[in-house]
């Protein structure tokens, strides 16, 4: 079976179908190509179709997420709304070392089975695996891609907090709307992209975020979501997670996408440095880190300039947090990053953890359940509870237990509320004896 | 005054509690999943028989309450939240809390830092898993318990999910071990399960508190785990309501409070009918269903009249995993009598009683042949001197080609197994057994339907005119356990539940065995057979599944023995051996357990001795106890790799240091590099001992992820036992990238093997206590490199290294590992051509290094060489190919070797590969399906054995026999 490349000639007429992560995210990433030439659809399929097919076309024990991107393009090929014809697919390939850089395999032998396999698949990736004459990756696209994921975050950060305490509801999911709409005319101007451009719209962005009335009485349990990428941003897989512990009253902090690309880029400079190998490309590795470091610090500046949000935390950070408890050779999957992210969170008063991932996922047997153990051995008062998600796992049983995790989260939250106020009791009293 | 409630996944609990927290009231009942119902009958009772309750604050708790509560606006305390609580307000010295319930098993830590473990998506270890078990033995689970207390031997039982325990339980069974010893062993099972699954490595001990209802019901369940814990807990008065008082306790941290008035009013009022997924009916109408039963009617054999039959008949024994089938079969084809029934753990004194009774009613009908077939093939062929034996696959089809002599896909599914075979050309062309992790099908049913409160053959026909059956999906019929909790939840009633169950097993078939993506996969013909099938309500299923109409022969529970049958007759030379009546009359069975001293593995051995000396010995993992006679000599690659290894013990004299090598994961290849690179700096290299079920145990406590496969959680009894033997350092480097062997895109090790040192470093305690653990991440794919950075990580952790020294060592190091695979393939060779010589089979047994473990790979190896074949390994061939086009990504330096080893025999007809995949690869999901299209695609059969910690063999046997019948089919076609 040779692969179908995905032609220059494609390009005029083909509508590239995008799986879904992160809606925002992606409503920016697909203008972005849209900009650059490319008829590109986003795919919002969702329900039992989507895993009905992924299980019938994908092999049943591979990773969830494989089962549900494949499935849900399948789901869309099949449902008669598209000229098989005239569409073509594209998926991420990482190139680490787990299973993921295979989903592509996985896809192009789930559209065999299903009898498309004349539908061209792109590789979207950064490490030359596949090419194709009529899709390239160009700098000036990746700057564009970047600045969009770099918007999406700073998007996310702020609507999770502010949702638990606005007192219109619903004013920040508006704002987040308002300002992807915005982003969206501004990219088909073409801009929105330079860095002092950017900097002036985070400004905006955040002032906008930091303007909406707030009932900061509300006690909101503060949850951190960590897990395998996929896992941990897409509602479809993780069944709707933010918004059931939104439900429960709780205050969501989810790390965003630009410390893991950060962290994709910082692992090939990693192995040179562990390794051995050509300075040549870890200087091209470095010119790319840098840049994505200065885009990141504007985020963190700016947030902290224009609000009392808390600001992303800093890549630096994270590989601070981390030294000493795994190496930084760890790369596969979400590798060091997801542990640290669970520090970041312990640190940054999120030390209730949902850490989501894929049954059977690999590098979380190692980065995830294999660490919790440390980390309440370093911060006990850490509440981690790990969610395996795979097509049969039952929304009952994960919602129990995250139940049980937001009932030690409450009974605590209680205690040092107690706490708190006799620590403020015994405050009054201080001036007294001084 | 307040009430708590507690609704679990198979019982209502409740308590009604005064002012001063005493009980007024208790209550536990089955709800047979009739929640609502239930519930509300429940508080009726409360409003009128308890004074005062009416107008009390009522709080619910359990996982199958929870919806319902939400809906209601009744106060819900999370179920380990409420036992906390009841704990915390009645024995506030409690350490540590175990409870069991139906499907959940939990442990709380109450003491130092507060834990909450709960079982995840696995149902091992729980209420339900010890039903399950009774029902496998036919008893209740009391008797299970009663039974425990005389136990003399404790066998292991693989505690991870009852489809696990039930494959090692049933050759148990039917080898004739003590069924006293069986029960006890399930009892420790659930311990282990709740050690291993729950504990994760934190200790339990202190004052221990038991809860639940196997835990209040079973003693004996206490004593295991008293024995294994080392302590004696205690269960408490009221043990089964502590979530139900806790649910009471916590009644006012909510903001609802609904009163028991209200509270019944708005449960009552409560419908969540169509809330879950659901299937189209099976049957539209009842027209529908007779057009159906008018179609499988005429797919019948002929039962001809015995008493009037006179001549040669044939037997056809099945002796299957939970029913013994028999057949008797005449000349023509005819069935002259049969018999199904469950084998109660003992198919010898059924089949006898059969054969005495045939003997003495029909005495004119002189029996001509005889064969056996079956998990019991063994036991009952010794035991009746049966004429001939013959695998399972063959003998269904043989069956299958009377009903449709074009068959080309027969489907079998039984009490616990799913055998599906596709033919090509009359011969045997694929099989497709269902491995430990998705069987479960007909006793699943089975035990639903008593879960339910319902006899098997109502439930199943309950569900033929289900108006909206559940959507269960596929997936291990185990955790369908809490998918139907779901349902329950959401108001599914019994025969939406059932006909959701049957859909469940045909797609469970299609899907997670078969892997089929339609029809066609399939084949045009296709037979189904096997007890499950006489269930309509699965064959209905099965049909709109595949939307193709099947034949369902009218024994389809029989298949195997009228196979069987037909074998008998094929093969017979007008003769049986089959005892006769008078010595069916004196016939003798004893059973005696015993431990075999011929090997290190120490068998647990169960001998069976019938009258005139026949034997038959179970349990044994090599021939040794059986053989007769001089030893055979076997050409098994997996032994001479092994032995290899154990030859690299050289050390210096006066060692600089000692340091340790945990022999798991990539260390099985990795020995001959270290090993010469730090004898040649002076160290003294220590490896662990060889794995055995002891060292396993031993590192348990550790293991942080139940699901991680089993080679890696042996390394945790590893790292012990090398901390044990007092080293100076324990080397395990991380390694992310192995050596390039040019065979792939890239020369990844999967993140298992790459990053375990990371999660031993992070979860073994006793590493803090003073050992060297390096860990560092080493990258030997660089040669020159390494040898630079491998001088910096040593000089962290040894004084006095010598740059130049170090250099010379790594270049040994890369000699010994070319001189180690150079003599793994010299041998291999050598095996290859001996075979030749001798016309033997080959086998590519292809794995990864670490498989070579016998504790891994449990004597497979070995079991082939039983077969007859000569056993080599995936690396000993993988490199006469070069690097060639795959449909994946081919970056794993182990994985990209089997592609290559299946490429190489692909032209090779006296060779054949068998891949032994570790349950829970993810990595595997991956090359499974790659080298079995690389297989297929030079036309060779496929045979994939997936391997845990179970110890059983008979599975794997028919797996083997059924490719050598199918390659012996092939080639007489051939000769043809």
């Amino acid at each position: 079976m040779d692969r179908v490349e995905f032609t220059k000639e494609m390009r005029k007429d083909y509508t590239i179908l995008v799986p879904n992560m992160l809606s925002n995210h992606f409503k920016l990433l697909i203008k972005v190509f849209a900009n650059a030439g490319y008829n590109v659809e986003l795919l919002k399929n969702e329900g039992r179709s989507v895993v009905e097919c992924g299980l019938k076309y994908v092999h049943n024990d591979t990773c969830y997420p494989a089962l549900l991107v494949i499935g849900q393009m399948i789901d869309a090929l099949q449902s008669g709304k598209y000229d098989l014809h005239k569409v073509a697919l594209i998926i991420t390939q990482t190139g680490g070392g787990c299973r993921a850089s295979n989903y592509i395999h996985l896809l192009r032998k789930a559209l065999k089975k299903a009898g498309l396999e004349y539908i061209p698949v792109i590789s979207l990736n950064l490490s030359g695996l596949e090419k194709n004459s009529g899709f390239s990756l160009t700098l000036g696209l990746i700057r564009r891609l970047i600045a969009a994921m770099a918007y999406g975050d700073l998007l996310m950060l702020l609507a999770n907090q502010v949702r638990p305490y606005e007192t219109n509801k619903g004013a920040a999911d508006a704002l987040v709307d308002k300002w992807a709409d915005t982003l969206v005319a501004e990219f088909d101007n073409g801009k929105g992209f330079a860095k002092s451009v950017m900097r002036s719209y985070m400004e905006r962005i955040t002032a906008d975020f930091a303007a909406v009335p707030l009932d900061r009485t509300r006690k909101c349990v503060k949850v951190g979501i960590v897990g395998e990428i996929y896992v941990k941003f897409s509602s479809l897989a993780n069944n709707h997670l933010e918004e059931f512990l939104a439900s429960e009253g709780c205050e969501v902090n989810v790390p965003g996408l630009m410390s893991f690309i950060l962290f994709k880029v910082d692992n090939r400079m990693e192995d040179i440095k562990l390794y051995g190998g050509s300075k040549a490309k870890f200087a091209v590795c470095k010119a790319l880190f840098d840049y994505l470091s200065g885009i990141e610090e504007i985020m963190i500046e700016t947030v902290r300039a224009k609000s009392s949000f808390n600001p992303p935390t800093a890549y630096s950070h994270l590989r601070e947090l981390i030294y000493g408890i795994e190496g930084y050779g760890c790369k596969m999957g979400e590798g060091w990053l997801l542990t640290a992210e669970m520090l970041e969170l312990i640190e940054g008063g999120y030390g209730n953890i949902v850490c989501a991932q894929p049954f059977g996922c690999l590098p979380n047997h190692i980065v995830g359940k294999g660490m919790i153990r440390r980390l309440r051995e370093l911060h006990p008062e850490s509440n981690i509870v790990p969610i395996d998600y795979d097509p049969g796992a039952t929304r009952v049983n994960q919602e129990n237990r995250i139940k049980l995790m937001l009932s030690v989260a409450r009974e605590k939250m209680v205690s040092d509320d107690t706490a708190g106020t006799q620590r403020a009791k015994k405050d009054d009293k201080e001036p007294a004896l001084v | 005054m307040k009430i708590g409630l507690d609704v679990g996944s198979t019982t209502l609990k409740c308590v009604v509690l005064d002012d001063e927290n005493k009980i007024v009231y208790k209550s536990y009942k089955r709800h047979f999943a009739q929640i609502t119902e239930s519930t509300v009958a429940l508080l009726r009772t409360l409003i009128t028989e308890v004074p005062g309750a009416r107008d009390a604050v009522l709080s619910i708790s359990g996982s199958a309450g929870m919806g319902m509560a939400e809906a209601c606006d009744i106060g819900f305390v999370q179920e380990v939240y409420a036992t906390r609580l009841a704990v915390k307000r009645l024995i506030p010295e409690t350490d540590v809390v175990i409870e069991l319930g139906g499907e959940d098993a939990k442990i709380l830590y109450l003491d130092g830092t507060m834990e909450v473990r709960m079982n995840g998506s696995c149902a091992g270890g729980t209420g339900a898993f010890i039903d399950q078990m009774a029902t496998l033995l036919a008893i209740t689970p009391d008797d299970l318990n009663d039974l425990s207390h005389g136990c003399e031997k404790i066998y292991t039982i693989a505690s991870r999910c009852g489809v696990f325990a039930k494959s090692d339980i049933q050759p148990l069974i039917n080898q004739g071990a003590k069924k006293e010893d069986i029960a006890a062993s399930i009892f420790y099972a659930v311990v282990n399960q709740t050690i291993a699954g729950l504990a994760q490595g934190r200790p339990i001990e202190g004052k221990v508190v038991y809860l639940g209802g196997p835990l209040t019901f079973m003693d004996g369940l206490r004593d295991a785990f008293d024995k294994s814990l080392g302590l004696t807990g205690i269960c408490p008065d009221n043990s089964l309501y502590f979530v139900a008082m806790g649910a009471a306790f916590g009644a006012d941290l909510g903001s609802e409070q609904a009163t028991l008035v209200e509270a019944v009013e708005r449960i009552a009022g409560y419908r969540t009918e169509g809330r879950y997924l659901s299937c189209p009916p099976l049957f539209n109408s009842q027209a529908e269903y007779d057009e159906f039963e008018a179609r499988h009617a005429v797919d019948k054999v002929e039962y001809a009249d015995p008493e009037k039959y006179s001549g040669s008949a044939y037997i056809g024994i099945d002796a299957g995993s939970t029913t013994v089938k028999v057949v008797a079969m005449s000349e023509d084809g005819d069935i002259l009598c049969s018999l199904y029934r469950p084998n109660n753990g003992n198919p010898v004194p059924i089949i006898r009683e059969f054969l005495l009774d045939f003997y003495a009613k029909y005495p004119s009908i002189k029996i001509a042949g005889s064969a056996v077939t079956g998990y019991g093939e063994e036991i009952v062929k010794n035991a009746f001197a049966v004429d001939g034996g013959i695998v399972e696959t063959m003998a269904h089809f043989f069956a299958a080609k009377k009903f449709m002599p074009a068959v080309d896909f027969i489907i079998d599914i039984g009490g616990q197994d799913i055998k599906c075979f596709k033919i090509r050309n009359g011969a045997i062309d694929n099989i497709f057994l269902n491995e430990a992790c998705s069987s479960g099908c007909g006793s699943f049913l089975q035990t639903f339907a008593g879960a339910l409160g319902v006899d098997i053959a109502e439930f199943a026909k309950e569900g033929l005119f289900a108006k909206a059956p559940v959507d269960l999906g596929s997936r291990c019929t185990v955790f369908m356990n809490s998918s139907v909790k779901q349902a329950q939840k959401d108001g599914a009633t019994v025969d939406n539940i059932s006909a959701g169950l049957s859909i469940s097993v045909v797609k469970n078939a299609l899907y997670k065995v078969i892997r089929a993506s339609g029809p066609d996969d399939l084949g045009e013909h296709v037979v189904v057979q096997g007890g499950t099938f006489l269930n309509n309500a699965v064959l209905r299923a099965f049909e709109k599944e595949i939307g193709r109409n099947v034949v369902r022969p009218n024994i389809a529970g029989l298949m195997g023995a009228y196979g069987a049958a037909i074998y008998a007759k094929d093969t017979s030379n007008g003769a049986s051996t089959l005892l006769d009546a008078d010595k069916l009359a004196n016939f003798k069975h004893d059973v005696k357990v015993t431990t075999c001293g011929l090997c290190e593995n120490h068998c647990r051995l169960t001998v069976n001795t019938f009258d005139g000396g026949r034997k038959f010995i179970g349990g044994n993992r090599c021939e040794r106890p059986t053989a007769r006679g001089g030893a055979v000599e076997y050409h098994d690659l997996y032994e001479y790799k092994l032995s290899l290894l154990g030859s690299y013990t050289a050390k210096p004299e006066k060692p600089r240091a000692r340091i340790g090598l945990p022999m798991g994961l990539n260390m099985y290849e990795m020995l001959p590099f270290w090993h010469a690179f730090f004898t040649r700096l002076g160290f003294e290299v220590v490896t662990s001992p060889r794995s055995d079920r002891k060292l396993y145990l031993r590192g348990q406590q550790t293991i942080p992820s139940d699901t991680v496969c089993f080679p890696a959680k042996l390394l945790h009894g590893h790292i012990e036992a090398l901390i044990d033997d007092g080293v100076d350092a324990i080397f395990y480097p991380c390694m992310t990238y192995n050596f390039n062997e040019k065979l792939g895109d890239n020369h990844y090790n999967c993140p298992v093997v790459a990053y375990y040192p990371e999660v031993i470093g992070a979860n073994v305690p006793r590493l803090r206590g003073g050992v060297k653990f390096i860990q560092d991440y080493i990258g030997v794919h660089r040669p020159k490199d390494f040898a630079v950075k491998i001088y910096d990580i040593l000089s962290k952790y040894f004084d006095g290294l010598d740059k130049k020294e170090v250099k010379a060592a790594c270049d040994a190091a890369y000699a010994e590992r070319d001189a180690f695979l150079m003599r793994v393939r010299e041998k291999g060779e050598e095996f290859i051509k001996l075979a030749r010589d001798k016309n033997m089979p080959i086998i590519v047994l292809s794995g990864r290094p670490y498989h070579v473990d016998p504790e891994i790979n449990h004597g497979i190896d070995r079991l082939i060489c039983e077969c007859g074949a000569v056993v080599v390994t995936e690396d000993a061939v993988s490199h006469h190919v070069e690097k060639f086009k795959v449909h994946v990504l081919n970056q794993w330096t182990y994985h990209s070797r089997l592609y290559a080893a299946a490429k190489y025999i692909g032209d090779k007809p006296d060779m054949n590969l068998v891949q032994l995949v570790s349950f829970g690869c993810g990595v595997d999901a991956i090359t499974t399906d790659e080298v079995r299209s690389i297989l297929e695609g030079a036309g060779k059969i496929y045979t994939q054995i997936k391997i845990d910690e179970i110890t059983n063999l008979g599975a794997v046997k028919i797996r083997l026999r059924s490719l050598f019948a199918a390659c012996e089919a092939k080639e007489r076609e051939a000769r043809a």
